[in-house]
């Protein structure tokens, strides 16, 4: 017999599962509808083209700019890569609690004779996996466009990957290991509410730091003394000791023929001590950590919610009443889920605050075109914060159902009846959310009554079908196993639920931009009455049907997908 | 009573149920068997309206499920094998819901809600949440939710599993005296001695399919083999392991 001390299993044999899986989600999606794959594969194309367009098109114009345009180049990929980092870091934390502390393979892994090493080898691939695939999909047309504009070569997707691949490993081990000395101090499922917060506090610290970094001044060139003091901070490192900036310089060094070994030297040397080192934590924390993370159940609730909501709720039939109220119950009771709001105030304080700071009202007349010009791309990006809002929030509904809907489909309650509570649920919010924000944001902006009408009626279409994107692309991707719900939104249906309330967005903001902007061109003062065109009118209209379907038709998929699905 | 017609199930090209007829009628308690894998849980599911067949139908009371679902499942209370249960909610408040999805409410919901937590002596921890429940002390509470909205037919998936020796008598005790008062239970479980002991009628079902059904006897009669218990009736049934299997097995 062979002795037993050598029947490790290898790396590749613990993976074994993960592989498998993967293949075959990927054989059940290929065998699904095909009008569903070419609709996500159009979805899919109309982003990528989108994303790698707009990257082109500002490379193309640093490319022309001489001396400071190339510099440009480099700080945007910095800082590209920086806000990637964060978010990767981010979602590495996340994740590494649901691979490492509570997926339901652990049992049988810690259980088979498998090298410590090998399992956080095993557990790291697959927490880089599932945290920074969405990432990498989107860094492709960025540097596709990097690629093209600076004539990279045929060597460039290698360059590109040598330099991507240590940028994502080292925000995994730092991720994992942070979590790793968390659960350790905390047990497991009240780590994952901790872990809310103490990822919103990181996020809102960066967030406000970068806040602070005053990039716009880079904007204003005529800000600094002389054009030596701008081409000085444009040649400063923003942040020299983090792998994006190395990243970053290891691409441009690629692309503007500079010779320098470092970048490579410090991704390729920092990854694997990172590696090393998270290895020996891993060695000396992990056993205990998970020990623990097998305790702590909450036992006593601390909101009970019932008597102050059943008065405003009393018109509706007790089965949506109650499905209302277990849904606030579930969202409120678990940390996880509302501590992302405290997230979402700070960013919206940022946002608020950067509207403000615009230098449209510092002394000198600015044409109000100008700022009816900003009010359309304000409400662009109004528009993709409510989009993410609802990809947090809505589109993890009906997977958060998945374990139990044994009752739900035992029961008689009618499926419409589920969805109409998990719609008006997260869209009723969402509409305060999406008001309150059009409404200052125009308001310190100083727009036009109409400009102010047209954004208000606009942002409120926008959101009854964004919502409804996110509930129903839930529902057509379900992640019914996922033990973590702030997961559930990095999934593929998540990317291709953004993926269309983005291109819905801009869809609606094309519409509107062309007759507003011909109209505007008429009107000389702010004063001056609007002259309704049948353009006008038209562009209304079409609005109104496009983001009416954008509601409508998912919905009734979802609803055809709920009455459909088995479990 | 439940009525199964032509009832198929298919996956790709495996049938996991196979044209299986049946009729439970009221106050009925029928046994559901077979091994593991051989479609009870399948059947189960598609009678509650979670699965749906690929053909043939299933009345409960009378409607049928794909037909009229709402008000064919208004009469149903269904056990499933493993309690999944909302962690963040308390016990009551599961079990309010449950009577809500069934459109009651009110006190003498609240009051039949203590009764069976109190019955089920879940009592002491009705105001906790189920997220530090015990395997046990789940199936209890989904239990309770089953009866809460005083079903006429009750389906049950295994409903021994992780019960401790006085609530599973409680269980058997309740099942009984529910179909004495005129309800249909259809039961599945592993436990042949609590099938023997519980049942008025049995199936025996194998690879999708019914292989035997009646009283004890008529299934001892059907199979000749009138001087076996069931146990080893069910291994002739549905194939036992070998001792020549038993011998490679464990001397290797």
């Amino acid at each position: 017999m062979t002795p037993r001390s050598s029947i490790r299993p290898s790396l590749a044999t613990v993976l074994t599962p993960k592989w498998l899986t993967a293949a075959s989600r990927l054989r059940q999606e290929q065998s699904g509808s095909g009008a569903r794959i070419v609709l996500l594969s159009l979805v899919a194309l109309v982003f990528w083209v989108a994303v790698f367009g707009i990257a082109y098109r500002v490379l193309h114009y640093f490319r022309g700019v001489e001396e400071i345009g190339n510099l440009m180049a480099g700080k945007m990929l910095g800082v590209i890569l920086l806000a990637f980092l964060s978010i990767l870091l981010l979602s590495n934390i996340i994740t590494a609690l649901s691979t490492f502390f509570l997926a339901k393979d652990l049992d049988l892994l810690i259980a088979a004779p498998i090298g410590r090493s090998r399992l956080y080898l095993a557990k790291l691939i697959e927490t880089i996996v599932h945290s920074s695939w969405m990432v990498a999909l989107l860094a492709l047309p960025i540097f596709t466009a990097y690629g093209i504009v600076y004539h990279g070569g045929p060597l460039f997707p290698i360059v590109a990957l040598v330099a991507f691949i240590p940028y994502l490993v080292l925000p995994a081990v730092l991720g994992t290991g942070f979590t790793l000395v968390l659960v350790n101090v905390f047990p497991a499922r009240r780590t994952r509410e901790l872990l809310g917060l103490l990822a919103t506090g990181a996020v809102v610290l960066a967030l406000v730091g970068l806040r602070f970094l005053r990039p716009e001044q880079l904007a204003q060139p005529e800000g600094f003394r002389n054009l030596v003091e701008y081409l000085a901070v444009l040649r400063t490192p923003t942040s020299p000791l983090l792998p994006s900036e190395w990243t970053a310089a290891m691409i441009m060094n690629w692309l503007l023929h500079v010779a320098d070994p470092w970048p490579i030297i410090k991704l390729w040397i920092a990854a694997p001590v990172a590696v090393a080192l998270g290895g020996l934590l891993h060695r000396r924390l992990y056993h205990p950590g998970f020990s623990k993370a097998q305790e702590g159940a909450e036992r006593k609730i601390r909101r009970p919610l019932r008597g102050p909501l059943v008065p405003f709720l009393r018109w509706l039939p007790p089965s949506k009443r109650e499905f209302i109220l277990k849904d606030l119950r579930l969202f409120f009771r678990d940390n996880t889920q509302w501590s992302q709001l405290i997230l979402l105030a700070v960013l919206l304080m940022v946002y608020l605050f950067n509207i403000q700071s615009l230098p449209l009202y510092s002394g000198e007349r600015v044409p109000f075109r100008l700022v009816t010009m900003i009010s359309f791309l304000n409400l662009g990006l109004a528009g993709f914060v409510l989009a993410a809002v609802a990809a947090r929030f809505i589109f993890p509904a009906i997977s958060l159902e998945g374990r139990q809907m044994w009752l739900l489909r035992s029961s008689p309650l009618d499926p419409g009846a589920m969805l109409w509570s998990k719609y008006w649920i997260g869209t009723l919010p969402l509409l305060v959310l999406a008001l309150a924000i059009t409404i200052f944001t125009n308001w310190l902006l100083h727009v036009s009554e109409f400009m102010m009408i047209v954004a208000v009626a606009t942002i409120v279409l926008y959101t009854l079908a964004a919502s409804a994107l996110a509930l129903s692309f839930g529902a057509l991707y379900p992640q019914f196993g996922t033990e973590n719900a702030a997961q559930i939104p990095t999934s593929f249906g998540g990317l291709v639920y953004m993926m269309s309330s983005l291109s819905l967005l801009a869809a609606v903001i094309m519409i509107e931009a062309q007759p507003v902007t011909a109209m505007l061109r008429t009107q000389r003062f702010a004063s001056q009455p609007v002259a309704i065109t049948p353009a006008l009118i038209f562009a209304a209209l079409l609005i109104a049907v496009v983001c009416l379907t954008a509601t409508i038709v998912p919905l009734r998929m979802a609803l055809r997908t709920i009455e459909k699905m088995e479990w | 009573m439940i009525r199964l017609t032509h009832l198929t199930k298919r996956y790709g090209k495996f049938t996991a149920v196979d044209d299986i007829n049946l009729i439970v009628p009221s106050g009925e308690l029928f046994g559901f068997l077979g091994p593991n894998g051989a479609g009870k849980t399948t059947t189960f599911r598609m009678i509650a309206g979670i699965l749906h067949p690929t053909s043939g139908t299933v009345e409960i009371g009378g409607v049928d499920v794909l037909r009229h679902p709402l008000q064919a499942k208004a009469r149903l209370g269904f056990i499933p094998d493993r309690p999944f249960v909302y962690d963040k909610l308390t016990g009551a408040e599961f079990c309010r819901f449950a009577a809500a999805l069934y459109g009651q409410q009110g006190p003498v919901v609240e009051r039949r809600i203590d009764e069976l937590l109190e019955l089920f002596e879940l009592t002491r921890w009705k105001n906790e949440l189920t997220e530090s429940y015990s395997h046990g002390m789940r199936q209890k509470l989904i239990i309770s939710a089953a009866l809460v909205h005083r079903p006429e037919v009750i389906v049950v998936d295994e409903p021994m599993i992780g019960l401790d020796p006085k609530s599973a008598r409680l269980l058997k005790d309740l099942l009984r005296q529910f179909v004495e008062r005129g309800g249909t239970v259809l039961m599945s479980t592993h436990t042949l001695e609590v099938a023997e002991a519980m049942c008025d009628r049995i199936a025996i079902v194998h690879g999708g399919k019914i292989v035997a059904h009646g009283t004890m006897a008529e299934v001892q009669e059907q199979t000749e083999s009138e001087d076996m218990g069931l146990e080893d009736l069910f291994l002739k049934l549905t194939g036992g392991m070998h001792d020549q299997q038993l011998d490679t097995i464990l001397d290797g």
